[in-house]
């Protein structure tokens, strides 16, 4: 049997599922069977209001990965709030930067608090490497920006989702813009100081020391870290998990 | 515990939050009096959700717990109920002895939200009448025989365990077998709070695996409520939304860090936050 048969097999049987639990057993088969042919399936399982069945198609798209992130923009939900937050969360996971206008449209303007959130998530996920260099700058520069507004979401879940970017927002731009880099730092510092919710100053919190253990391991380790990045290089270009 | 996810997902103020009728608060307040009977509903609704903790919204929602004229078919009081979900949430302490009359009210809705809210006031001055309350559904320490009904058991229940009514352990203890399982996992969040005993606790975490997703989204509210840490691989994993999954987790996190002296965050803290992260 080959892929394209196994696929129509997996297929169907999402499609004849009859019960909630069939059906996230049927969606776990197909996204592990991990066949680009699957994707616009599992992409209409994440619109089925079933949660387990949702986890398990993001986890699917995300190891398709590149393949699946054409099809996620053009097949977005833009009536049904459940399913375009798992859409965003699948993006997320993929890290590919073709979405970022989605991720930046979606983290300022949804109106659902669950598709800004994973949009804010996704947009401290990006691959960057994937990036032409003359462009680097720009588009850190352009995600900062709509970090540090997303940061001032009415929602705590998405100001916390915007503080887990900052941090890896900052990392990465510690050695492209480092003249930057203290615009983050203050924004943590500020939502430390004034936000109303315990769980996102306490995410601050554990943002700042992740950003300070960097630096220190930058000013120490120099040389090592210089090896590793050259040895990481090859590799991230390489597959997906 | 009041298992509507609605209580949790996209209910943004500057979202569309549903409130087709934009009032100001002076409005508002003179439509508790209003000819009309659904403006005097809504603006009541209305107060509690913006939290208008002025003294005239106050003495107008309590005023609201005695009305007469809104009722429904079955002889509820829509506007009472509304009114007494609101005073909970503007937490004035001059509504504890009205709310607690309304724990008399022949309207089970209405005594329920009394419970609620008197839970959200925080009056330790309240555990007499609800324990009265609680006592509907027992013989001496036992239920009753016949499975009663009757009380809003999950918002009592709640209500002492969130006041550490520590006295009524065992009057709450006996509503662990009752025959709804809501009512059961009240219980043991009640249990739980009033004891700190990890049975209690895990007896929640075993519901996370239960069949219905409305019980699941159920006991990651009172998971989350309680902050019992050990429970945070369960919550990340038991089939729901992420968005439930995340509000019971920064539970755990909060009481971590509520209960950790040192300004450091303890692994438990770190745990939950990766867990978090996980889900966003």
């Amino acid at each position: 049997m080959n892929n394209s048969d196994l696929a129509q097999i997996l297929i169907r049987a999402v499609q004849e599922a009859d019960s909630s639990e069939r059906l996230v057993d049927a969606v776990q088969e197909l996204a592990a069977a991990g066949i680009e042919e699957s994707v616009p399936t599992l992409i209409a399982a994440l619109g089925y209001n079933n949660p387990g069945a949702a986890v398990a198609a993001v986890d699917g798209l995300i190891a398709i990965g590149e393949a699946a992130v054409s099809p996620l923009l053009e097949l977005i939900d833009d009536y049904n709030y459940g399913a375009r937050a798992w859409a965003l969360r699948a993006l997320a996971g993929i890290g590919d930067v073709r979405a970022l206008d989605t991720l930046f449209e979606a983290a300022k303007t949804d109106f659902s608090l669950s598709v800004r959130r994973a949009a804010a998530r996704g947009l401290g996920t990006l691959r960057w490497h994937q990036v032409p260099a003359e462009k680097l700058e720009s588009i850190q520069t352009e995600v900062l920006e709509a970090l540090l507004l997303i940061s001032q979401d009415p929602e705590w879940v998405v100001r916390y989702a915007a503080v887990t970017s900052l941090e890896t927002l900052a990392i990465a731009i510690a050695v492209t813009l480092p003249d930057q880099a203290s615009r983050i730092t203050n924004q943590l510092q500020q939502l430390l100081d004034t936000d109303a919710d315990l769980g996102v100053r306490t995410r601050v919190k554990f943002a700042q020391q992740k950003i300070q253990q960097q630096q220190h391991q930058e000013v120490f380790a120099p040389k090592r870290k210089l090896q590793e990045t050259e040895v990481e290089v090859p590799h991230r270009g390489g597959g997906r998990r | 515990m009041n298992s509507s996810p609605q209580k949790f997902e996209d209910l943004s103020p500057t979202g569309n939050s549903g409130d087709g009728e934009s009032l100001t608060v002076e409005q508002a307040i003179a439509n508790l009096e209003s000819a009309d009977l659904g403006l005097r509903f809504y603006a009541a609704w209305w107060l509690g959700r913006f939290r208008i903790c002025e003294a005239a919204a106050v003495t107008g929602l309590i005023k609201a717990l005695e009305d007469e004229a809104d009722r429904t078919p079955e002889g509820g009081y829509p506007l009472r109920r509304n009114a007494a979900r609101a005073l909970g949430k503007l937490g004035d302490r001059q509504a504890v002895s009205p709310l607690i009359g309304c724990l008399d009210c022949s309207d089970f809705y209405v005594r329920e939200a009394a419970a609620q809210s008197l839970e959200m006031l925080g009056d330790p001055i309240c555990i007499p009448a609800l324990i009265e309350l609680l006592q509907v559904g027992l013989q001496g320490e036992q239920l009753i025989s016949q499975p009663d009904l009757s009380q809003p058991y999950e918002a009592i229940l709640e209500a002492l365990g969130a006041l550490k009514a520590t006295e009524c352990i065992p009057l709450v203890k006996p509503f662990l077998e009752h025959p709804i399982e809501l009512v059961q996992y009240a219980a043991a969040r009640a249990m739980y709070q009033l004891t700190q005993e990890p049975i209690y606790g895990e007896r929640l975490v075993k519901a996370l695996a239960g069949e219905k997703l409305q019980l699941r989204r159920a006991v990651l509210a009172d998971l989350g409520a309680i902050g019992y840490l050990p429970a945070a691989d369960a919550i990340a994993e038991t089939l729901a939304e992420n968005s439930l999954k995340l509000i019971s987790l920064k539970g755990l996190l909060e009481h971590q860090v509520k209960h950790t002296a040192t300004s450091t965050l303890s692994d438990g803290a770190i745990k939950v936050i990766n867990l978090m992260d996980s889900l966003l």
